[in-house]
Formats: structure tokens, sequence, C-alpha cells
């Protein structure tokens, strides 16, 4: 159901080839896309009436670059805009504030099963392992049945010190102790875990202040889960009013909501985000980045994550080598296999497909052909009754091999007919890839910073480095 | 272990007052927003897209908006209406698409056990809402079962235990790390043998794009289904109402993966309103059999198309 704002856009820029400047008429009915693009992503909606006007106002008059579509520059400002707003303006709000005598106290807060627990562990083992702090972590949350014992276990796990559990204390007592604690063990940072609430709860939302009275928090991070629809701006309004937040954590980033959320967080609180969890272990925490999410928002894919994802998987010394080729507009059968293994390592083809800028539709039409994963698996035993001769010159494969090659993977000759032509269509896309490049291929150059640069699986960063002070 | 009774938020206000409040509360701004709208206001087209945007608010998305809007249009445009008139407009409408999904969580009695597998992903309230339907399952008089299922996420299965606690029903666990398809394999054994009316499997929280974890809860559903193939006789997939538009991908994947029969949508009682459910409604057309309100024991509602269209546009 969502179609990513490349395509949407093209609807509306389809018949318009003029070029010059960006006129008002049209950016008008580009921007009626972009809103509905933006609420179907889950911004809120009093955020997206301020972006799209903020968006108008920069594109009416802009100069289209030769080059690219008309929509392609709106997308272009559209997204620089997004970028802007979440990113915010000072590079360095999103570090994690250690500024303040030991131990710096962290509140952390937010609805029930918006991530705090896990999130805690998470900011915890960062701190000790890359910043060398002494951390200690205590659990407030006195209500949901065995919380401190998942903190207590999550620090077992990341090797990080736990309040030890004294049951019967009221929030703000633990939050005291935990202080005393952390001054009298000589800890750089006492990290506090408080229950989920809902924000109406008025009797909860004045227990948290009243820890907040009590420790006076260095950062108060709000954690939020990136799933997360319209009521976004209702609960960070809300705690950003009754508890005072410094930060949001935007949790389960790796799953596969589109993250409107972070953009009406951040534009209703204004601060910053600044973690991003990506995963159950408690070593998934990222620094925030803004690029990534708009991309994601706007449906223009997420490269960065599709590219730390083959990074942790794929094979990088075939993936640079595979590359290569690609860059070089080669592509036989050994790739195609080689790729196909590469591919079932990563799991779900469907995600990432949607993840790649321009992709979204081919992701699409794999899903309504209902691509069965054990294809790949068929296809692989296809290549592999080939004889290696054949895999480097496919314009050997005849009549009589293809009988072969059926017979030995158990397929028909259609099939194997269906692979062959597939690996065509994929080298002739591979050699356009070396007229073109990349970038070419994917947006017509109209995508800014989406860092394809040394080619799609190889030159992988090798996860982000979080910034820290 | 901490002690499952201290915990317990005291509860004196009727169930049905804290449901309205609740509700009341989450839907006080798209109510106060449709009456600043339409008080003074004949019903054209600056109008129409107003109530929209409004309907957007509360998570309908904007199809189900839209569509809400034209309908209303179509017998009240040009009309001048009173916020009353097209409040209860709205929730005839949501109520009508609503009513062939409320459906209370039959328990078929010839199954022994019948078997119900809660899933969804992180943090929807999946493990609450089975401690919650164990209490009503035992008030009602079944004997029950939990299977501590999640065998991932560090103290889930103590959690579960003081649910066990709380209800006074026994915990089929094992260990953190252990397989969940072997423990409801065999949890499902001895409950055939001692004859339990329910057995309530619990699962770990996966994020409906991991394929390796979505992999695994189809392993628990075939292996249950060796057992017994006429089970799981329910899958209920837990929705937090604070979701957005993702929650169509996480009932189109779960539905696929595990064959979900009905939701139930938890934390209802904050902010959040829930609507998406209605846009579930019209393209899934699954049951909506509960609606989580708090944190307590008792807090589980059976969902009501009525009560929750009204709740929604704030009418009671």
């Amino acid at each position: 159901m969502f179609d990513g704002l490349s395509q949407r856009l093209g609807s509306v820029f389809d018949a318009l080839t003029k070029r010059g400047a960006l006129k008002e008429d049209d950016v008008r009915a580009a921007m009626r896309e972009v809103r509905v693009a933006l609420l179907e992503a889950d911004v809120a909606l009093p955020v997206v009436k301020d972006f799209v006007e903020k968006a108008t106002e920069k594109a009416v008059g802009e100069q289209v670059i030769r080059s690219v579509t008309p929509g392609q520059m709106v997308i272009k400002i559209v997204h620089d805009c997004m970028v802007e707003m979440l990113a915010g303006e000072e590079e360095s709000a999103a570090d994690l504030n250690l500024h303040a005598a030991p131990p710096v106290p962290f509140l952390m807060v937010g609805l029930q099963g918006s991530g705090k627990t896990t999130t805690t562990a998470k900011i915890a083992r960062y701190l000790q392992t890359k910043e060398k702090k002494r951390v200690l972590m205590a659990s407030l949350d006195v209500y949901r049945p065995a919380a401190m014992e998942q903190l207590a276990a999550l620090g077992q796990q990341a090797d990080v010190i736990s309040l030890p559990i004294v049951n019967g204390q009221k929030p703000v007592d633990i939050a005291k102790r935990a202080m005393d604690e952390g001054r009298k063990g000589g800890f750089d940072v006492v990290i506090l875990d408080t229950a989920g609430r809902t924000t109406i709860d008025d009797v909860l939302m004045e227990e948290v202040a009243q820890v907040r009275n009590a420790v006076s928090p260095v950062e108060t991070l709000l954690v939020a889960d990136a799933m997360t629809g319209q009521d976004a701006v209702a609960t960070a309004t809300a705690f950003q009013e009754k508890v005072g937040i410094t930060g949001i954590a935007l949790t389960r980033v790796d799953g596969d909501a589109r993250g409107g959320a972070a953009l009406s967080m951040r534009a209703v609180t204004g601060v910053p985000i600044k973690v991003m969890g990506v995963g159950e272990k408690t070593d998934a925490m990222e620094a925030f980045h803004a690029e990534r999410i708009a991309g994601r928002i706007l449906g223009m894919g997420d490269v960065v994550s599709l590219v730390e994802k083959a990074a942790e998987t794929v094979d990088e010394e075939e993936a640079e080598r595979l590359a290569k080729r690609m860059m070089e507009g080669q592509f036989d059968l050994n790739d195609l296999l080689s790729q196909l293994r590469q591919l079932q390592k990563m799991g779900d083809m469907k995600g990432l497909l949607g993840m790649l800028p321009g992709m979204g539709k081919m992701a699409k039409q794999i899903k309504q052909a209902d691509v069965d994963p054990q294809m790949i698996k068929r296809q692989e035993a296809m290549l592999l009754s080939m004889t290696p001769k054949e895999r480097r010159q496919p314009a050997l494969i005849k009549a009589s091999r293809k009988k072969r090659i059926a017979s030995g993977s158990g397929m028909a000759v259609q099939d194997v007919n269906r692979l062959l032509k597939q690996h065509q269509q994929m080298a002739t896309v591979m050699k356009q890839m070396k007229k073109k490049g990349l970038a070419g291929m994917f947006s017509g150059g109209g995508m800014p910073g989406a860092g394809l640069g040394g080619g799609l699986p190889g030159g992988m960063p090798q996860g982000l480095p979080f910034r820290g002070r | 272990m901490s002690d499952p009774s201290s915990s317990e938020p005291d509860k004196k206000v009727g169930w049905l007052g804290r449901l309205t409040a609740g509700l009341r509360k989450s839907s006080a701004k798209l109510v106060d927003g449709i009456g600043d709208l339409v008080t003074k206001r004949k019903l054209d087209d600056d109008a129409l897209a107003d109530l929209e945007d409004l309907l957007i608010t509360a998570d309908l998305g904007a199809a189900t908006a839209a569509r809400l809007t034209s309908n209303l249009a179509k017998t009240r445009f040009g009309k001048d209406v009173t916020e009353d008139e097209v409040r209860t407009a709205f929730a005839e409408d949501i109520a009508e698409t609503l009513a062939p999904v409320a459906a209370p969580l039959g328990i078929d009695s010839s199954k022994k056990p019948f078997v119900i597998l809660v899933v969804g992903v992180n943090g929807a309230g999946k493990t609450t809402t089975i401690g919650k339907l164990t209490k009503q399952f035992r008030d009602e008089g079944h004997a029950v079962t939990l299977v501590a299922g999640d065998t991932f996420r560090a103290a889930a299965v103590e959690q579960l235990q003081v649910w066990g606690q709380r209800t006074d029903t026994p915990v089929v666990a094992r260990e953190t790390g252990a397989d969940a398809a072997g423990l409801a394999f065999d949890a499902l054994n001895d409950a055939e043998k001692r004859a339990d009316d329910i057995l309530l499997i619990d699962t770990a929280g996966r994020l409906q794009n991991k394929d390796n974890l979505m992999a695994e809860l189809a392993k628990i559903v075939r292996v249950i289904k060796k057992k017994d193939e006429t089970a799981p006789h329910a899958v209920l997939l837990v929705l937090d109402a604070t979701v957005g538009q993702n929650a169509h991908s996480q009932v189109e994947a779960f539905q696929d993966i595990a064959g979900v029969t009905g939701l139930v949508l938890t934390k209802v009682d904050g902010t959040a309103k829930g609507g998406v459910v209605v846009a579930l409604a019209e393209k899934f057309g699954l049951p909506v059999h509960y609606l989580g309100v708090g944190e307590g024991v008792n807090d589980l509602r059976p969902f009501t198309a009525k009560d929750f269209a009204k709740g929604l546009l704030g009418l009671s």
C-alpha cells in the first residue's frame, strides 16, 4: 500500500517536461502527493502541514537542474528539507551529554512496550565499552511483572552492573538508592529505567516527575517506537511538558515501519533524536542518522541500512569482486550464483529490495508474483548443474545442454529457460549501469547523499561511528 | 521475583467507567477538533478536507478517512450541520465497518485443549494480554495451562510466571534460549493427556520483516500441527493502539506466517486511538476480540463496534 514518493510524483510530473524554474502550481500539485506520502509514513498531521508549507516555499522558483526531471528536483528539495528538520542545527546536539559531575544521572521514560529496558542496557553497554565509563543501571519499574529481573538479566548479558533489587521500595527511593550507590561505588553514569506509562495517567506522570526532582537527570530520554502513528505528537508533547526531555531514543528502526514518528517528535519537542535501536541484542544501537530516516519516510529506500545489513552478512571479498565486475558491466552465471548465495544469507528479498531506491516497485512485483524463497534454492541447483564453462559463457547453453541441466537439477527445461532469461535481463542492467553509473540508474542524479559511491555490495562502511563525548 | 500482588494498581472504578474514561481522553483532541470545525460552518469542501484531516490524526489512514468524509458529503454536502451530527454520522459509519469484525473469541469445548497462540511484534503487550485472558478463562471455570514460549527475551519467562501466580494457573517453561517449538509440542502433549480446556502459548516478540524469526514462528505452528492438525485453534495477533500504518504490514505478515484468526488491541487507555483498526477491518476483515485498557488483571474488554466507534468520536 505504500508507494514511494518517487512513484507518486512520477504520475504528477510525467506530463511535465518543461524546463526552467519550478512553478507554484506544479509544486502545489506535487506537494499534495508529498502530503499523502508523509501521512502514510505516519508523520503527524500538524507536522505534515508545516513541512509541506516550508518545502513549498523552498521549491517555488527553484531552477530545475539539467539532467533531472522536475519531479526529481522536487524530491530532492523535499528530501533536503526533511534532513534539515530531522538533524536540527547543532551537529553535536545528538551526542549523549556526560557533562556533569559523576555519577551523571540518565532517566529513561516512555510508553509501555516502547523498548525502555532494552535501550537502557544498550546505552549502558555503549557508554561502558566505547566511552570507557563505569555505568550502573537501576530499574524503577515496580509495576510490570519481572521488569526488574529483565534489566538485571540484560545487565549480566551486557556485563553492566545493575542495582540489587529490593522488593517493596518506591520508584523515588530506588532512584535515590541508585544515586547513592553510584557515588559510593565510583560510577560515572547511573541510568534509571522507569515503568512504562500512558501520559494521561496523572498518578504515574507525577511519580516520574518526582524521580526527576530527586535526581535532576542530565539526560532524560523519551524512548519511542518507530512504528508509532499519529499519537507520536500527543505522547512526545506530554512527556516534554510533564517531565521535560532532552532527547529521543528511537527503537525498532530495524522494522519495516516508515518511521514518520521520528519527524513528528523531533518537530514538536525540538529535542534531538540521540540514538536508534536496530535489533534485540544489547549492541544493536546506532547514532541517529537523519539522511537514512529521511529516505525511509519518503519511501526512497534506506540505502545505508541495506549496505550495513549486507556488510554483516556478505562475504566482503566476494562482494567486492562482484561489485567490480558489475561496475565493469560484466555479469555471467557465476556472478548470478554468487549473488543468489549472498541473497540467501541476507534473507528476505522483499525487504531488501524495498530498501533500495527506485526498487520499491520491483519489490512489489516480486511480492505480487509471490516468490517462493525455495525458488532461490532451485535456481542455485540449476546453476550448479551447469559446467563451469557454461556458467562463464551462458551463450553455450543450447537445447541438449538445457535438457541435461534440467534433469541434473530436477527441474524442467522451461525453468532453465526462465533462469537464463532472468540472467540475460540482469546482465543488461549491469551493462547500463556501467554506462550511466549507479546513481544515474536509480534516481537520475537527484538523490543527494545516498552514498552509493563505491558500488552496491562493495565498499561497505563498517557501521557508522557512534558519536559521544 | 517481585511480589505478584503488590504491584497491581488499585481498581475501584467500574470497568465501564474506566473504559469510557480512557477512550474519552484518547479522543478528546479529535472531538475538540470537530467541535471547532463545524459548529459554525457549512459543510463545504474546506470543512470536509479538515474533517478528513482529523480522521487521519486518529490513525484511520488516508484512504479510510477519505471514504468516510465522502460518505458524509453524499448526504450532507452544502448543508449546515451541527457538530453532533457529524460525530454521529462518522460513528455510525465506523460502527458499520467494524460490526462484522466485532466477534468474541469462541472456545470450542470439544477441543481438549483448545490451543491459543499469541503472536505480535516486540512490546505489543502479548504477555500482559495472556495474563488477562487467563484470568477471564479461569473465572469461566476453564482448566488452563500457560506456555512460556518467549524463550528469547530476558525475564520473559519470569514475567509470565508472575501472571501464572496471579491467576493460579500452571506455567510450562524452559530456560531462556530453549527451543520454543519443542516446548510448545511437549506442553501440548501433556495438556492433551490432562485434557486441559485451554492451552495458551506465549511467543517472543518479533518484527514482521525478520525472516529468520518469522520462520521460527512458522516452525512453532508446524510442530503444533504435528500433534493436532486442527491446532492452533486461535492465533491472536496483539496490536498496540499507538501503532500507525505499519499495522497493515504486521497483520499481513503474521497472517501469512501464522494464520492469524483474530486481533487484540492493547493500550487503548492511553492517548492513542487505535483508529487503524477501522482500516484493518476494511482490508482484512479479521475479527477483533478484545481491547486492553490497563495493566491490571481485569483490564480486558470485549470489542464492540458501536462503543469503539463512539469512543473514537467521543460520543457516549
